[in-house]
């Protein structure tokens, strides 16, 4: 499944959700939710951002794995699986256990697929039985 | 006396209930960011807590993102 039926999967099935972006580990967006480039761009770097200044938090070698913010008119998660990240914005007081569900569902189905490796077969000549 | 007992309950019943209402009603939720880390810790940081600030900074800039 591509990033843009992964986000229009995920749109449909959580109605919390206002906005999503997936990005990769340089800040560059995949895919979104929002029409408007600049804006999904925006959203992309204040999230990275967020990750980056969580990542600060513990002086361990430790990593971020997810972040969500909690404000007054609404909310803002951050999910990381490797390179590969999401961000979404919701409503106030969402339920925030099923978002998380939903934004990994997300980042998981939208991984672009490998092409598969073709079987190569040699076939066997008569000077390879003798 | 058993009647005064149950006002006596009957008023402790609704003045709590009232504070609970009033409470989620006016009661300013304060902002707060959770962090949770691949080897399952989180924190938890309420607006106010010097930790919080940059979070919650980050956090409004995404929202006003995409408002």
């Amino acid at each position: 499944m591509d990033a843009a039926q992964a986000l229009a999967d995920l749109t449909e099935i959580s109605s919390q959700i206002e906005a999503a972006v997936l990005f990769d580990a340089g800040g560059a967006v995949e895919g979104s939710t929002l029409a408007d480039e600049a804006k999904a761009q925006r959203l992309a770097d204040a999230a990275a951002h967020l990750l980056e200044r969580a990542d600060s938090v513990r002086s361990e070698d430790v990593a971020v794995t997810q972040v969500e913010a909690s404000l007054a008119d609404g909310c803002v998660f951050v999910v990381r699986d490797g390179d590969r990240r999401i961000a979404a914005t919701t409503v106030a007081n969402p339920t925030v256990g099923l978002v998380f569900y939903d934004l990994k569902s997300c980042l998981r189905d939208s991984v672009p697929e490998k092409p598969k490796r073709r079987r190569t077969t040699t076939k066997k000549t008569d000077d390879d039985e003798a | 006396m058993k009647r005064r007992l149950l006002a006596l309950l009957g008023f402790a019943t609704g003045v709590l209930a009232g504070s609970v209402v009033l409470r989620r009603r006016f009661g300013k939720r304060r902002d707060r960011v959770e962090v949770y880390f691949d080897d399952g810790a989180m924190v938890s940081y309420a607006d106010g807590a010097p930790e919080a600030s940059p979070l919650l900074d980050a956090a409004r800039d995404a929202l006003d993102a995409v408002r």
